[in-house]
């Protein structure tokens, strides 16, 4: 039984992808040495997002753990655009699968000179366009809006012939027509859910806990909604959709499948158990084979029957 | 710094072997049958097997805890390590009993450099463990022992409610009993180096142990003399106290290493969340880069939002 999945030109081994900004695979190369490589838990590693210059990130604290949880606002924290291409990426060029760069700029300029610069790069398989992060203010305002998401992939779609998924916002009414825009844009595919606009408060003060104010809720306090999201997401367009939100076993990975997602990824789940990706992708499998198996059960019963029943 | 010591990649289930109360903390101990020994310093991100989220849906991430003891067996390395009941994750793993599960990632990050990776004069250490901090070092001071580097051991406590962990340091009136008995099982056995009581000075602010006041008071006396720079100081403990040190040290050129702490989700630089700020502007990742920093690497110890 295949597994593979395609998004245009990338080619993915099985459907499970990690989230972007939920795993540094050069930081968990230093951590766990070449057994990283060996045992990769992703089909495709999708980057942290970058940006034209660096950034810090914001100050801490930058978590703040919820029930079935966790509420972050990181910031952005990268080295740009250049440190990106000559520190990060020939270290990602060495994993075993392709690699997907997760872009972010505050505007078409800014996102042509990633798209144009990341794009011509042979190392990089498609582009993650960030226009979905809660953290910082223009992010909010392409994904919100499916006027601006057409008038950004107008922009950038031109610059590049590789792969381009449109990361959604969920902080939205209507993610669809978002979608849509992106489709119609010329996006290869559309990923969501990204966090949950959310805040936590400091109990010592009337002050938010966190250093940046607000944050994003991610983990299984989100999968429900994720889930209806790519239900409605998937409905609408034609185009892959890569679903995400909570996701932690193989059977949760089944209910978006169902939902109409061709590929998942796997997020916060990886910060409890780093090869949660690979765990996913394996009970994934065995879901899947199980449910084949019962469904060719079920058409040689009713054969059975109906052969015992017809009359020449 | 030494070369790291690589995680195997994933998280093990390992088995509680020893859980008990010390002073008002708490050691609990776990037999990993498949990792390395850690370094000193180093840490781990832990979870209980059973009841880690219950009713409240908290804990949910793993916490993370410094090795404050480490022993290779016949059965794989145990592991100690010191906790104090401070909110929902800490209330489980204090409560967890011999035979439970526990898993583990790691061991992660950064351990401590010897006296002359940190300065060229700095031949001898001082420790300097505050409160919960003092675990860290617990596993240091016998590394250092085992190298044969001089060292003294200041621990400071806030009263007698907060503190505990002493017999790690090899020199309360039991582990002193224990070590006649013999070796068995699992139980600290195989060969230990035996550090002397006399060269740990306390230091309480209630004064119900040792001086009373802050332990940076016992150590602004011990680098009043002209040989301060003749050892390496390795603090472990509150912010405040890592920023007292790192003050102190900054002031008499003494070359210092602080065992940080951050609120951490992952542990291996996936998240971002743990950062600390850095002298030349940015910050870290504590648990890639740390979580032993050298005290001239950072802006500031003190930090806000530990603790929920």
């Amino acid at each position: 039984m295949s597994l593979t999945v395609d998004i245009g030109t990338l080619h993915l081994e099985h459907p499970v992808l990690n989230g972007s900004g939920t795993f540094d695979a050069i930081a968990a190369r230093r951590a766990f040495g070449d057994e990283l490589h060996e045992r990769f838990p992703f089909a495709a590693f999708v980057s942290k997002t970058i940006t034209p210059e660096p950034r810090a990130g914001n100050p801490p604290p930058r978590l703040y753990e919820t029930p079935a949880g966790l509420i972050n606002s990181i910031g952005l924290p990268n080295k740009g655009l250049d440190g990106f291409l000559a520190a990060d990426l020939p270290l990602l060029a060495e994993l075993p699968v392709p690699l997907v760069v997760s872009v972010m700029a505050t505007s078409h300029d800014g996102f042509a000179r990633l798209v144009a610069a990341v794009g011509e790069r042979p190392e990089v398989g498609a582009l993650e366009l960030n226009v979905s992060c809660p953290n910082v203010e223009s992010g909010l305002v392409v994904g919100e809006r499916p006027d601006e998401t057409l008038a950004l992939l107008e922009a950038v779609r031109p610059l590049t012939e590789r792969p381009l998924i449109v990361k959604l916002t969920p902080n939205v009414a209507d993610p669809a027509a978002v979608a849509l825009a992106a489709e119609t844009g010329g996006a290869d595919a559309v990923s969501l859910i990204n966090t949950i606009k959310a805040s936590a408060s400091d109990p010592l003060g009337a002050r938010p806990w966190l250093g940046g104010g607000s944050g994003g809720l991610s983990g299984p306090a989100i999968r429900a909604i994720a889930l209806e999201q790519v239900r409605r997401v998937a409905a609408a367009v034609a185009i892959p959709v890569i679903g995400m939100g909570g996701i932690e076993t193989g059977a949760d990975a089944l209910a978006f499948v169902d939902a109409g997602a061709s590929a998942v990824a796997v997020g916060t789940a990886s910060f409890r158990d780093p090869t949660a990706g690979a765990r996913v992708r394996d009970e994934l499998a065995a879901a899947l084979a199980a449910r084949r198996s019962a469904d060719a059960d079920r058409i040689a019963a009713q054969r059975s029957t109906t052969a015992g029943s017809t009359s020449t | 710094m030494s070369e790291r010591i690589v995680a195997p990649f994933g998280r093990r289930l390992c088995e509680v072997t020893d859980a008990r109360d010390s002073g008002g903390y708490r050691v609990f101990s776990a037999l990993d049958a498949g990792g390395p020994e850690p370094r000193a310093g180093q840490f781990y991100m832990v979870a209980a097997d059973r009841e880690w989220g219950g009713a409240g849906g908290r804990p949910y991430l793993s916490r993370a805890f410094a090795a404050a003891g480490a022993e290779a067996g016949r059965r794989g390395v145990r592991i100690d390590f010191l906790a104090e009941a401070v909110g929902p994750g800490t209330d489980r793993l204090t409560a967890l009993e011999p035979g439970d599960g526990l898993w583990i990632v790691g061991p992660l990050g950064r351990s401590f450099s010897p006296p002359g990776e940190l300065s060229a004069d700095a031949a001898g250490a001082i420790l300097v463990g505050g409160g919960i901090g003092v675990a860290t070092l617990a596993i240091w001071r016998r590394a250092l022992a085992a190298a044969g580097v001089a060292t003294r051991t200041l621990l400071g406590f806030r009263d007698r409610r907060h503190s505990g962990g002493l017999e790690l340091f090899d020199c309360s009136p039991e582990r002193e009993a224990e070590q006649g008995e013999g070796v068995a099982g699992n139980r600290y056995s195989g060969p230990r180096a035996k550090v002397a009581c006399d060269s740990i000075r306390l230091a309480s602010e209630d004064g119900h142990a040792g001086h009373q006041g802050y332990v940076t008071d016992l150590l602004a006396v011990m680098l009043e003399g002209d040989d301060a720079a003749s050892a390496a100081v390795y603090a472990c403990g509150p912010p405040a106290m890592l920023e007292a040190v790192r003050e102190l040290c900054g002031a008499r050129g003494v070359a210092a290493e602080l065992a940080m702490e951050a609120p951490m989700a992952c542990g291996f630089g996936a998240c971002f969340g743990c950062a600390v700020p850095l002298a030349e502007g940015g910050f870290m990742r504590l648990c890639v880069d740390g979580p032993v920093v050298n005290a001239v690497e950072i802006e500031t110890a003190i930090r806000v939002g530990v603790g929920h």
